[in-house]
């Protein structure tokens, strides 16, 4: 139970966090803000990648095989496309 | 030790999301702040790595190999304007990864978390129920912008009933996983169900209303990460998660703002003309006066201030560099021309404002509806590229109008509009639009990006 607490005490202040951060991001940027947000949200690749490599359970490594793909797509893929966008606006004269 | 270690680079790469979105606040420092992020991500992968509970990697690599080559590709190969669809398929692959990773920890708890079980089983049901859920509603959606799913039924009360029963169902699912956690069908039926409904309630939404589902469904891949995060005891996940939660449902909101309608009434109610309704003869009937470019240009001679307003047409038609080429030349004529963005314009949160960037028009030529509105009375040329709801004068005198209230661009204040369209056929909203009609508007017939270059051609001419 006490450990609950503070991963919801995490929870609640981490929404705090990003609506404070996200409600100064201008309209200009709003699409590389989800494609960046959106790579963040691969994070669970980081869950992906024990259960790839544990030796406990040989379906949960295939999925967890199978969730680091499309994860690391998620990754990989969102960070390049944003830094691919935010060049765009920056190129100006 | 090791443990330690690794939580406390997790506690860095936390504290680098949050820099890197912190970044996002201005178009000078996003291009470092995306970087920040990553290095975020890179610090949290490699720390992961050194997990004890790790002993083979020949899966890892594969992985990393295959989705980092599939995303590179992706990435780079993708045209700015199919975006909309790019951010549609990697929330999906997020939210099924965040589901898939749930259905480990149930298979090898041992390996994966040390969570009490009531929060294990608890996480795990709503981590595969949102997860599923993203990746089938994200696939529809990128369906439906690449327009490879034509198929859209009516959002009706059979449907919703439908609906409200798969929910019921993944519930009950959901509780099974919690009571039989080691019988590891009920959770793959929770997905299922979860799956199924993620379609049915993408499958009504099209067009315009695109927009909302995509920030949505950005949202749902945050909470199913979050979700995750709790299932596996991950304090990075959690922060992470709520990160991209709270923007999908900021962006959301802005969304359904901007288009006065609850976010209930855009996933399940319909938009579209009422009995009320004046119908197009009504509206338009010898009304319409329509312009050659000849005609169009030497309008623009004698202009000294132009809005140009983009809407998803341009997207289509490809027309955004002819649009900087236009710009461009009236610039050198000494015409000052800005663009006016309207939020739900195109298929996403900032879907213009991106292909006008690919154009090389630099950011401070484009403005926000409350930042440019008051600017049109003043203007000599507004000029319309497909965009047609969000300039339809109805919304602000006909209070019969479906989409009465929806802010729109004042563009029938200029003292020339400028309308080019293929024809009069409505937009989203399926309404005929009084501006087309209105004694100061000109129809430009034609294709986007022709119409331009014809108007250039005709410009250079005198």
């Amino acid at each position: 139970m006490e450990a609950f607490i503070i991963y919801i005490t995490v929870f609640v202040l981490a929404i705090f966090v990003g609506f404070e951060v996200i409600t100064k991001v201008p309209p200009t940027l709003h699409t590389p803000l989800m494609s960046g947000a959106n790579a963040i949200s691969g994070i669970t690749v980081v869950g992906a990648l024990v259960a790839a490599g544990s030796k406990e359970s040989t379906i949960a490594a295939v999925l967890g095989c199978a969730a680091v793909i499309m994860a690391t797509i998620n990754v990989v893929g969102g960070f390049l496309v944003t830094n691919r966008m935010l060049l765009m606006f920056k190129k100006k004269k | 030790m090791r443990i330690s270690l690794i939580n406390i680079v997790y506690l860095v790469a936390s504290v680098f999301f949050i820099l890197g979105l912190k970044g996002l606040a201005s178009p000078r420092t996003a291009p470092r702040g995306n970087m920040i992020g990553a290095l975020g991500m890179l610090l949290a992968v490699v720390a992961t790595l050194l997990d004890q509970q790790i002993v083979t990697f020949q899966l890892i690599i594969i992985g990393l190999v295959v989705g980092g080559a599939i995303g590179t590709y992706l990435a780079l190969k993708v045209e700015m304007t199919a975006m909309p669809q790019m951010v549609a398929a990697f929330n999906g692959f997020g939210g099924g990864a965040s589901a898939l990773v749930a259905a480990t920890a149930l298979l090898a708890p041992g390996a994966l978390t040390n969570v009490p079980p009531t929060q294990l089983y608890v996480a795990t049901a709503a981590s595969g129920l949102i997860g599923a859920a993203t990746f089938t509603g994200s696939m529809v959606a990128w369906g439906k912008l690449q327009g490879v799913l034509r198929w859209q039924p009516k959002s009706d009360a059979l449907q919703k009933m439908i609906n409200g029963g798969l929910f019921l169902a993944a519930l009950a699912f959901g509780a099974l996983v919690v009571i039989k956690p080691t019988d590891f069908w009920a959770y793959s039926l929770l997905v299922a169900v979860a799956s199924v409904l993620g379609v049915m309630l993408t499958v009504p939404i099209g067009g315009a209303d695109m927009p909302v589902v995509i920030a949505l469904l950005n949202s749902y891949s945050g909470l199913a990460a979050c979700a995750t995060g709790f299932v596996l005891g991950n304090n990075v996940l959690i922060i992470a998660g709520s990160l991209v939660g709270a923007s999908g449902l900021i962006l959301t909101s802005i969304m359904c703002k901007a288009m006065n309608r609850s976010l209930t009434h855009v996933l399940f109610g319909t938009l579209g003309p009422t009995a009320e309704t004046a119908s197009a003869d009504e509206v338009y009937g010898g009304k319409v006066k329509s312009a050659s470019a000849e005609e169009a240009a030497m309008i623009f001679e004698t202009a000294r201030s132009v809005i140009i307003v983009p809407g998803y047409g341009m997207a289509v038609a490809q027309a955004q560099h002819s649009v900087r080429d236009l710009a461009n030349l009236l610039h050198e004529k000494g015409v000052e021309v800005r663009y006016a963005i309207h939020p739900v314009a195109g298929r996403m949160p900032g879907h213009m404002n991106v292909l006008l960037a690919e154009a090389d028009v630099p950011y401070d030529q484009l403005f926000a509806l409350e930042d440019i509105n008051d600017s049109f009375p003043e203007a000599d040329v507004a000029l319309v590229i497909g965009a047609n709801d969000v300039v339809n004068p109805s919304a602000r005198e006909d209070k019969t109008s479906p989409i009465y209230g929806m802010p729109i661009l004042d563009v029938d204040k200029a003292q020339t509009v400028m309308i080019i369209k293929r024809s009069l056929s409505p937009g989203f909203a399926g309404i005929p639009n009084p501006l087309f009609a209105a004694p100061n508007a000109l129809m430009l017939y034609g294709d986007g990006k022709e119409m331009v270059r014809e108007l250039i051609a005709a410009l250079r001419e005198q």
